[in-house]
């Protein structure tokens, strides 16, 4: 039966299997990453409800999108979350990350603490952040108070609510530390020896030779972090439903209203393609950026995601 | 050189040791404060949160909070399951989830097996491709997969929350991948002189090596599927098949969120598995995240 195949030299043979072994990406590329995108392109020129059949409306969508200032706020919102929580997590994780790079006893089981919320995301957690933000029982305006601060209302304000997301966010910055830990340990450490002989201190060590060295790492994780940013959708949803006065709308919870709860899935396509090209334009960057990166790490060759 | 300038440098050596550790003492305790203080700052937020399950509802709301419940109030968490199904959404959290990771790990580590150790025309190319998809936005191709799925008639079904990770996910890919390239080639060698196919390669010698691979791969797979919430929250409409994320937000709608000890009794119970199964696999996790730059 299989008598083709065994006429077949070994490197046809093992060029066959190699496709075969692919073959499960391959149809999952074809069918649920680009022949997907390129629905979702089309989508975008279709006037689509479950109603009624699709019809071609051309370049409606996106026109509409320019008068559209609920889209502009989701736009806005969505940067302000995802290009504001960055240096948060940047100064905090990389904080904790040069607080834990050592060896010694417990600090094994202090990282653990550090890394178990950003493992907990979820919808309870969101829950907890509820209370937690309580303006007049909750643990965080409690905790002001002993300094006789006044907290703000939080997720239930205009002004406070997108900063409230941040907060909630940066309970997880445990994944971007270990992300820094890894390449603190990846500095040779000889460059501080060599400091320490010419008698730099702690600080010039970390200015001139922590810093230079990991900022590729800190690239990456900037660049990551944005594009995953620009996802927020959850905490969105369940912590605010977008409000107060669409001060937390971003711009997947927008696409989730417009398809999902007023069935404009041509209009919902336009919206995400925004979102496509707004990502697409960081991955860009993180590929321009990837040589750089890539050859520190402690000199190991490690090809990472973007190489 | 003579034994007692040995000693004497010795001796001089411990006392300058301890001057050092002298010197440094302060800076010691300040590095114990902030590591520690700030650990805490973590975990706040979960005994703040087991704190209110036990509570009196009147309790909870108390200015300044109270941290030890008075009466500790264990009913809440049988309220927990009767009140919503709560245990049926667990369960059926497991399957959906357990079938969706069984299968991603399944798949991604034949593609990866693929990409590492097979030659065939196009390959670079095809896993840069792949890389590509790393960054690729979920919610972008949300509507198409949900038309898709509607055409099919899989809406309100399980279906859609598993079928696609049978086709393998990007990271898992990645990282098997990297276990994979560090195999070496000889065992290879040796078994197909003993008649092994490919498939023996991969099931026999390639897949019982990468075990601890696997398990990083199945623990990151496992969170993000128990985490998981725009899906369900798309595709599920009867509350028999909700996952717990799904059940968590219908209570939180069903509720007055006046309720506080009962939602967080229910959180907990939603979280508590997650935190288990991270105290058991933790350097999994650590391994993971350390290797791919990402989560």
């Amino acid at each position: 039966m299989l008598g083709w195949y065994s006429r077949l030299s070994f490197s046809r043979k093992e060029e066959l299997a190699g496709y075969l072994f692919i073959l499960p990406w391959l149809i999952g590329f074809v069918v649920f990453q680009a022949g997907a995108m390129v629905t979702a392109l089309a989508m975008s020129f279709l006037k689509a409800d479950f109603l009624s059949p699709p019809t071609f409306v051309g370049t409606r969508n996106f026109e509409r999108l320019i008068d559209d200032d609920t889209f502009f706020k989701a736009l806005g919102n969505t940067a302000v979350y995802a290009l504001g929580r960055m240096p948060f997590v940047i100064v905090i994780g990389l904080s904790i990350a040069l607080l834990l790079n050592r060896d010694r006893w417990g600090v094994r089981g202090m990282r653990t603490l550090y890394f178990l919320p950003s493992v907990t995301s979820g919808v309870a957690v969101a829950l907890l952040w509820i209370w937690m933000f309580n303006p007049d029982y909750g643990l965080i305006n409690s905790f002001l108070a002993l300094f006789g601060i006044r907290g703000p209302g939080w997720i239930w304000t205009e002004e406070w609510a997108l900063p409230g997301l941040i907060v909630v966010s940066l309970w997880g910055v445990g994944s971007s530390m270990l992300i820094y830990l890894a390449g603190l340990r990846g500095v040779p450490v000889e460059l501080y020896e060599a400091a320490s002989l010419d008698g730099a201190g702690p600080a010039r060590k970390f200015f001139r030779i922590t810093l230079p060295m990991i900022s590729p790492t800190l690239f990456y994780t900037l660049i990551t972090g944005i594009i995953f940013s620009y996802q927020v959708f959850l905490n969105a949803y369940i912590l605010t439903n977008g409000g107060p006065n669409n001060a937390t709308l971003t711009m997947v919870l927008y696409v989730y209203r417009k398809a999902f709860q007023e069935f404009q899935m041509g209009y919902a396509s336009a919206v995400a393609w925004v979102l496509f090209m707004i990502i697409l334009l960081f991955t860009l960057l993180v590929f321009r950026s990837s040589s750089a990166w890539v050859y520190y790490e402690g000199g190991l060759r490690r090809t990472g995601p973007g190489t | 050189m003579s034994a007692a300038v040995v000693v004497g440098s010795q001796a001089e050596e411990r006392a300058r040791a301890r001057a050092k550790l002298l010197r440094r003492a302060p800076l010691e305790v300040l590095w114990a404060v902030a590591a520690f203080g700030g650990a805490v700052l973590f975990v706040v937020p979960f005994a703040w949160m087991l704190s209110t399950s036990l509570k009196e509802e009147a309790q909870a709301f108390v200015f300044p909070p109270i941290w030890i419940p008075d009466p500790v109030k264990w009913s809440t968490y049988l309220d927990v399951f009767t009140i919503q199904p709560t245990g049926l959404f667990l369960r059926n959290t497991v399957i959906v989830a357990g079938l969706a990771v069984l299968g991603d790990v399944l798949s991604s580590s034949l593609v990866a097996f693929g990409f590492a150790r097979l030659r065939f025309r196009g390959r670079d190319k095809l896993f840069i491709l792949l890389l590509a998809t790393l960054m690729l936005p979920q919610h972008v191709t949300l509507i198409p997969h949900y038309i898709l799925f509607r055409l099919l008639g899989w809406v309100n079904t399980w279906l859609p929350l598993i079928v696609p990770y049978w086709f393998s996910t990007p990271l898992a890919v990645f990282l098997l991948r990297q276990f994979f390239l560090t195999i070496s080639y000889e065992v290879d060698d040796a078994a197909r002189i003993d008649g092994a196919g490919f498939l023996d390669l991969f099931w026999r010698i390639a897949l019982p090596l990468a075990k601890p691979a696997i398990g990083v791969v199945a623990m990151m797979a496992i969170v993000t599927r128990w985490n998981e919430f725009t899906e369900p929250l798309i595709y599920l409409s009867t509350k028999d098949q909700f996952t717990i994320s799904v059940g968590l937000r219908a209570f939180q709608t069903e509720q007055n969120f006046l309720h506080v000890p009962v939602l967080m009794a229910s959180s907990t119970v939603a979280v508590l598995p997650l935190i288990v199964l991270f105290f058991a696999g933790q350097r999994f996790f650590v391994q993971g995240i350390s290797l791919s730059g990402m989560r």
